[in-house]
């Protein structure tokens, strides 16, 4: 039996014009499956960003507990004498890789280019050399560096590259390599996330000591040693250089805050790596000091106010005279209204106004330490924003969102025709904003997978129009398909999205509860859609994505309890510690290495179990986990430990990878790994 | 009793359109102001469920965008429109026989495939033309490269499972 309109398509196919319509057809059809797909592609883009700054946010949240440990357990540092000896390390006569000898010629930082192609390894004791020269290099430079276009015809500008070496040998090859007449900037954030920022920062601190007037570097909020710790630049230098990896790390603490915080091109292009404030001040920006500044993690924290345990001022990296009371700013800059409610409540969107200068004469407080380490703070945190205004930029915990008066208003004031910064990844690797004022410039292409994005970066020439280059540095990508290019990145994009609504079943189960009043263990998809908003906070639309993550609902509703069985028998391996522990580490995952890294303050890779406890017990109380003390000692006897009362590191963090790679491991697709995912070559430990 | 019921089963069924609309235009809502770019409207009034027709998209279009043009859409012009489309079901997609009956239209010896000049020619020629981007993306995943050719067929099957 035909249909009705089975029938009439059938008529009119006998019509004139029969291949004109049934080309229509076709045509009508294809859109329709390529706006399908552009959808799933932002709803994509959308997830890895929110669970991104979600895990932002946490690190945020936990920012007293680091504070505590790093107070407990930072080294003390009358050890400063030991990174300058590097000259006693002996390079063996079997090192292939490549050799430095200072000063630097420019074959010695193309050779390392290419060593680095190759896959070799630098020496540690050539690291430490190149990275003394550079700190020696760097202490003569002023904060506010000043290029002209004069002396290089065209100078090119990069955005993050986060350790994806690919990137950076991609560029030299389409751009050239750096020489007197081709002058490059990198903006910010070498590091972390990638693989390889040990060579890329090898790479620009060699180019830059070739070619001091025409290689410049500014610093990024990743040039950071607490955002090392979590992000992985402390992993990588330690897995490289397992003997020489503490020294290489304390010196690359100092080389970071002796980076530029901003350049200046013909003093009419300000290229710097966030953002700025409504309160820029280039001269004072220009003349404070910009080494003190050895962390903006805790400074961003602090400005916000964050009643916390922040202990010992004296101790901490950064931290405002003692007297101070916490959290002053707040209720003493009352004379000035504002209107967004309670000035530090969780959420709100904290009125700018709040953090303004600070008052002079207060008790034990110095005026100029607060105000310049906030420019710092404001120049390396900060994102624009659409609408007017300028607030506090919750979602990074520091810096403000800025609107285009403020940019109107800062290039007004010193005379510029526009902004070029870095910090946010955009899928076409550039964005322009503010009229055209502010240029968005990011250079680590497949940021968050195989085909999520495209790099870029900027040219200008002596009339200063920007002419932007775009590419994606892996090969893989130009022979797939849209449609498998965007498959591919989904799929990382959910198995993440799962961990994250597995690592939540008890509270998704909670909310499911509450609206299934009459217990039939049904729930409508809509109230399915609203209870994962409120426990996750992702701001995700979940309507958009429930064909991803809930299996095929028939008359609208859901049984809840079978689904969150079908979320756990994914991602639960055979023999594992109680449920509930497993999902709330596994929640905290990325947190964990970052808070062993702090207790492991001597980068042994092991941690006594007191101390193992001690920290487990503090960030359950942080977290407001219920964690008895045997759940604790149990979780420590699952783990091999060694009967001398230390836990390896590496064996407890191979245990969450086992428990991440059983639950993959029946997976049929060949997909890559997310580029931030840990899989370093981890091998299964022996004993299990 | 029963007029009581229609009343309110349209009300949750229209407040059920409601979320869904507004979850679509927050993905392409990028300032998180309630605007998007015109060009994204197509997108998204497609990923909505519907499947019409270029020029019935434009009609709908000068529905939605404001008095004098400004390249964004407002969501409170959208969602009332779009409302009604789902109401009223308009544009409906296209039943998968329909859309091999409209191949074979094409192919009327047959042969069971078109060769990759004859889906250029009728797909940049005929019907509602595409781009040439829009018939490279096409041609990328349609044609097998050893017989320079696409198996309708085989083509559809393909994407009709990856379609969800």
């Amino acid at each position: 039996v035909q249909s009705p309109i089975s029938i009439y398509y059938h008529l009119t196919f006998h019509a004139e014009f029969a291949s004109f319509k049934a080309a229509a057809l076709i045509q009508r059809w294809y859109r329709r499956y390529m706006a399908r797909l552009e959808t799933r592609r932002c709803c994509t883009w959308r997830i890895f960003q929110s669970i991104e700054y979600a895990g932002q946010q946490d690190h945020v949240k936990l920012h007293d507990f680091f504070s505590y440990l790093v107070d407990h357990f930072t080294p003390n540092s009358n050890h400063e004498s030991e990174y300058d000896d590097y000259e006693s390390i002996e390079v063996p006569d079997n090192y292939t890789g490549p050799r430095l000898s200072f000063p630097l010629l420019p074959n010695h930082a193309t050779a390392l280019v290419e060593a680095f192609r190759l896959k070799q390894q630098l020496h540690a004791r050539y690291v430490l050399n190149l990275l003394h020269e550079t700190r020696k290099h760097l202490v003569q430079l002023p904060n506010i560096n000043r290029v002209s276009t004069c002396y290089s015809e065209e100078i090119t500008v990069c955005g993050d590259l986060h350790g994806q070496l690919d990137d950076l040998i991609f560029i030299f090859h389409k751009n050239g390599l750096p020489s007197p007449e081709r002058a490059y900037v990198f903006n910010g954030d070498f590091v972390d996330r990638g693989k390889e920022s040990v060579e890329i920062l090898m790479i620009l601190f060699a180019f830059m000591l070739v070619y001091p007037k025409e290689f410049r570097l500014n610093r990024g909020n990743h040039e950071d040693h607490m955002v090392n710790l979590r992000y992985g630049l402390t992993k990588e230098v330690m897995h490289k250089y397992k003997t020489h990896g503490k020294k290489i790390l304390k010196i690359l603490q100092d080389v970071f805050c002796w980076l530029h915080l901003a350049t200046l091109v013909d003093e009419k292009v300000l290229i710097l790596h966030g953002g700025v404030s409504d309160m820029p001040d280039l001269e004072l920006l220009a003349k404070l000091d910009r080494h003190k500044v050895l962390t903006t993690e805790v400074v961003s924290c602090e400005r916000e106010g964050r009643a916390g345990s922040c202990p010992g001022a004296g101790s901490a990296p950064w931290a405002p005279p003692p007297g101070l009371p916490r959290g002053h700013r707040a209720s003493r800059s009352s004379s000035i209204p504002c209107s967004c409610g309670p000035p530090w409540g969780p959420g709100a969107g904290r009125c700018r106004q709040q953090a303004g200068p600070p008052r002079a004469g207060r008790r034990g407080f110095r005026k100029e330490t607060i105000s310049w380490s906030f420019q710092v703070v404001d120049i390396l945190w900060s994102d624009p924003m659409a609408q007017e205004g300028c607030k506090a930029n919750t979602v990074r915990g520091g810096g403000c969102y800025f609107g285009p008066s403020v940019t109107e208003q800062l290039l007004q004031k010193y005379n510029l025709q526009f902004l070029i910064r870095s910090h946010e990844r955009k899928p076409e690797g550039y964005e322009f904003c503010h009229r055209r004022k502010v240029l968005t410039i990011f250079s680590a292409s497949n940021y968050y997978e195989v085909g999520s994005n495209r790099g870029a970066y900027v040219k200008l020439g002596p009339a200063l129009t920007p002419y932007i280059v775009q590419y994606q540095a892996n090969k893989e990508t130009h022979r797939l398909t849209m449609r498998q290019r965007i498959s591919r990145v989904e799929e990382s994009a959910l198995r993440s999205l799962w961990e994250k609504l597995f690592a939540s079943s008890l509270d998704l189960l909670g909310e499911f509860k509450k609206h299934d009043a009459d217990k039939t263990g049904l729930i409508t998809l809509s109230a399915w859609a609203e209870a994962v908003e409120s426990v996750l906070h992702l701001g995700l639309p979940w309507r958009m994505l429930k064909p991803q993550l809930v299996n095929s609902s028939t008359d609208n509703t859901l049984e809840y309890k079978s689904w969150l069985e079908d979320l756990a028998k994914e991602q639960l391996s055979r023999e594992n510690i109680q449920s509930s522990l497993l999902e709330t580490l596994y929640r905290n995952r990325p947190n964990l290495e970052a808070i062993f890294r702090i207790t492991d303050s001597d980068h042994s890779g092991f941690i006594s179990l007191d101390e193992f406890r001690q920290t487990w017990k503090l960030f359950s109380s942080h977290m407001n986990i219920d964690i008895t003390d045997d759940c604790i000692c149990d979780l420590a006897r699952s783990i091999d430990l060694n009967r001398d009362g230390h836990i390896d590191i590496n064996e407890f963090l191979e245990a969450f990878r086992i428990v991440e790679q059983s639950s993959t491991e029946g997976d049929t697709s060949d997909c890559p790994q997310a580029t931030n995912t840990d899989n370093s070559g981890c091998s299964k430990p022996s004993k299990r | 009793m029963w007029r009581i019921n229609l009343w309110e089963g349209t009300e949750l069924v229209v407040a059920e359109f409601h979320k869904k609309i507004k979850d679509a235009f927050e993905v392409f809502d990028h300032e998180a102001n309630n605007t998007v770019d015109v060009r994204e409207i197509r997108t998204i009034i497609r990923s909505l469920g519907c499947c019409p027709s270029e020029g019935e998209l434009h009609d709908l279009i000068v529905e939605i965008e404001e008095e004098e043009p400004t390249g964004y859409i407002r969501f409170e012009k959208f969602l009332p429109v779009m409302t009604k489309v789902l109401l009223e079901k308009r544009y409906r997609p296209i039943p998968e026989d329909i859309l091999l009956r409209s191949f074979e239209v094409l192919d009327p010896s047959k042969r069971g495939f078109l060769t990759k000049e004859e889906l250029i020619k009728y797909m940049t020629e005929e019907g509602e033309p595409f781009s040439q981007e829009e018939m490279e993306e096409m041609l990328s995943a349609a044609i097998d490269p050893e017989s320079n050719s696409i198996r309708y067929k085989d083509y559809i099957a393909m994407m009709v499972v990856d379609d969800g």
